[in-house]
């Protein structure tokens, strides 16, 4: 065929590069399709969202999580610090005056295991590029109108450093088991544009 | 020195894509490739940072064009090739 391999469809580009790969003997179908199985079996919101509700029901916790996130996640069964690339967690907690979200200008870092697959958006251009600059109207996109007077934090993710919000405990919600309280959690809490 | 992958705080991308919110992959292609990097990585044939490194030398206008996953194709390519793990992949 003769033409460039960048003028190719992706989807073509990718099966070449699969076969070489895999004649080469430098990859195995078995040991993709385990990658791909991890990364839905355990890769979850669910996991950031029982951390979350942890922290709302234990003071004690919630403290050592805002010290040290990663043994704080290795107390309910995460590691964060050697799987994968490893990399320091830290949790940003939200107050009254205060509000936490999380990007990765540079590229799409974020802690997926805790907070599942990163969703586009995050890794869109207009997301990283605006985060930083209009955090309020970004926001408001998602539907979060924060009050005026509530300071936005922006933490910028890099492959060292990965950040999981800890939302504020929503008012009404103080019968609540653990487990209900980690269902009121969603992703877009644990990023920041979403208030829980 | 700034790459074409510092867009922090850049303006005219438009909007937010909140459309884009489902599923981890838009198209099987980009599964495989997230499998291949994993695959190649946790053998130890390129680091974490020279993966990021050869996303971050696509040159400014051409990274700009690509989706997210064509930018890891493009970065799994050079890294294999630069290594001398696969011969130039140019003929299709």
């Amino acid at each position: 065929m003769g033409a460039g391999h960048a003028e190719q469809p992706a989807a073509v580009r990718v099966r070449h590069l699969e076969e070489r790969v895999l004649a080469a003997g430098l990859a195995s179908d078995g040991e993709m399709d385990a990658v791909l199985a991890r990364l839905y079996a355990h890769a979850s919101p669910l996991n950031g969202a029982r951390i979350v509700a942890r922290a709302w029901s234990d003071p004690g916790y919630a403290a050592r999580l805002l010290a040290d996130g990663n043994a704080a996640a290795a107390e309910l069964g995460f590691d964060t610090a050697h799987a994968g690339s490893g990399y320091r967690l830290k949790a940003v907690a939200n107050t009254p005056g205060a509000h936490n979200m999380i990007v990765c200008t540079l590229c799409s870092c974020y802690p997926v295991s805790l907070l599942g697959p990163s969703p586009s958006w995050y890794k869109s251009l207009p997301y990283r590029s605006r985060a930083v600059r209009e955090p309020r109207a970004v926001l408001a996109e998602f539907g979060l109108d924060l009050p005026p007077d509530t300071q936005i934090v922006v933490w910028d993710a890099s492959a060292e450093n990965r950040f999981l919000v800890l939302p504020a405990r929503p008012a009404g919600t103080d019968g609540l088991a653990e487990k209900e309280l980690a269902a009121l959690v969603t992703r877009n809490g644990l990023i920041g544009t979403a208030a829980v | 020195m700034s790459r074409g992958h510092d867009i922090g705080g850049q303006t005219g991308f438009g909007p937010v894509p909140l459309g884009e919110d489902g599923q981890p992959f838009e198209h099987d292609w980009e599964a495989r490739v997230y499998a291949l990097n994993g695959v190649l990585r946790a053998r130890g044939l390129y680091s974490v940072d020279e993966f990021r490194d050869a996303i971050e030398r696509i040159p400014p206008q051409e990274y700009l064009g690509l989706s997210y996953y064509e930018r890891w194709l493009r970065a799994i390519e050079t890294v294999l090739v630069e290594k001398d793990l696969l011969a130039v992949l140019e003929t299709g």
